[in-house]
């Protein structure tokens, strides 16, 4: 049942998050898709840079549990998934955990977007076996792997670096990168001007 | 005015963070699937098999990893699939607390009004559309922004590196095509 609970808290508190951050909102994502304002960006790259620095940091402590780790499997069709997801997240606006938010914001969009998605999940579910017959399923660079291996987490590493450390060093990393980043990189062509 | 970055960045960081210390790491397109097996069983009870092994499914894909996604079909309230609906009452209470949406933002995103027009049903099927994608293609990466990108990047895992390359490879050139008019 505290499972139950620490869902409830955990989930609510991620699903105002991303509607605070504007993560909700698909003008937000198109103008950081189409590089016109990269503010969105800025924020994904912090929290990745933040999460990470607080969970290596922490199993270096001590005080996280590195067995809560769960790393999933890299193979061809993570990529082509990628592919997919990252088209119709600019076509929509939505990805998964966004557009659930976006329809309990009051977005109507938003539940044309979720039944889209039970039909494309449920579309993978049938098609599934020919993506596993084809081979493009299967395993590649070891397959559920860390950049480098993480002490007593169960998983390989890719390099052969210290995983913890690497998970440090890359965090630092993209909150560099978080704040080097310019607020847009497509310069504003002098006919944007606001509506008329 | 959504929170500025830096605020914004250590708030969703921190929160990934407790997902991974506390539980596991976060992850949100499963539950499509879980949902679409939960509404497949309420019409044919046969698709969610219970023996003295565990849980089964005569669609490959439920039954996968020894029937855990069928397992979840037939236990909906789990850490999963609660998760999920958490989130949404906190985007909802969030929403409420900063005002609501206004009526043409409800309709349609002020990117896609001023691009395309303020016919909602031309959004809804682009809407509808991107979802059927953006689904298909979690569950052929085992996983999504918040799974494979967010949760996996901050684990340093190949395969988060793998989705983001893919995902921000299509995206941006689409986006850069679709959205022409800034807002």
């Amino acid at each position: 049942m505290s499972s139950i609970l620490l869902a409830i808290l955990i989930g609510a508190a991620f699903g105002a998050t991303l509607d605070r951050i504007g993560a909700t909102n698909p003008s937000l994502i198109g103008r950081m898709l189409n590089l016109t304002n990269l503010h969105l960006m800025k924020t994904i790259l912090l929290a990745i840079g933040t999460g990470s620095v607080l969970m290596f940091g922490g199993q270096m402590l001590g005080l996280v549990d590195v067995g809560h780790m769960s790393v999933k499997t890299a193979y061809i069709g993570v990529f082509i998934g990628g592919l997919m997801l990252g088209l119709g997240w600019a076509v929509s606006g939505y990805c998964p955990g966004t557009g659930v938010c976006a329809l309990a914001s009051g977005r109507r969009d938003a539940a044309f977007f979720i039944a889209g998605g039970l039909l494309g999940a449920a579309a993978y579910m049938l098609s599934y076996p020919w993506w596993k017959a084809s081979g493009l399923l299967d395993k590649i660079g070891g397959g559920k792997v860390t950049l480098g291996a993480v002490p007593s987490s169960g998983y390989e590493g890719l390099t052969g670096l210290p995983g913890d450390v690497l998970g440090l060093v890359l965090g630092a990393g993209f909150i560099a990168i978080a704040f080097a980043l310019p607020e847009r990189l497509i310069p504003g062509s002098g006919a944007a001007q606001p509506a008329e | 005015m959504p929170l500025n970055w830096k605020s914004g960045g250590v708030l969703l960081g921190v929160v990934f963070f407790l997902a991974v210390a506390l539980v596991k790491p976060i992850g949100v397109s499963t539950q499509f699937v879980i949902l679409d097996g939960i509404l497949w069983n309420a019409v044919d009870p046969s698709v969610v098999e219970q023996s003295a092994e565990g849980y089964s499914s005569p669609n490959a894909y439920l039954d996968k990893s020894g029937g855990k996604y069928a397992k979840s079909v037939a236990n909906p309230l789990n850490y999963s699939f609660v998760f999920v609906l958490a989130m949404m009452l906190g985007a909802f209470l969030s929403t409420l607390a900063r005002g609501g949406l206004s009526p043409e933002e409800r309709r349609a995103p002020a990117l896609w009004r001023q691009n395309y027009g303020n016919n909602p049903w031309a959004r809804n099927a682009t809407a509808f559309l991107g979802g059927f994608i953006v689904l298909y293609g979690a569950r052929l990466a085992g996983g999504c922004t918040s799974g494979h990108m967010m949760s996996g990047m901050m684990q340093t895992a190949l395969a988060g590196y793998i989705f983001a390359a893919g995902a921000f490879a299509a995206a941006i050139p689409t986006a850069m095509l679709l959205y022409r008019k800034e807002a």
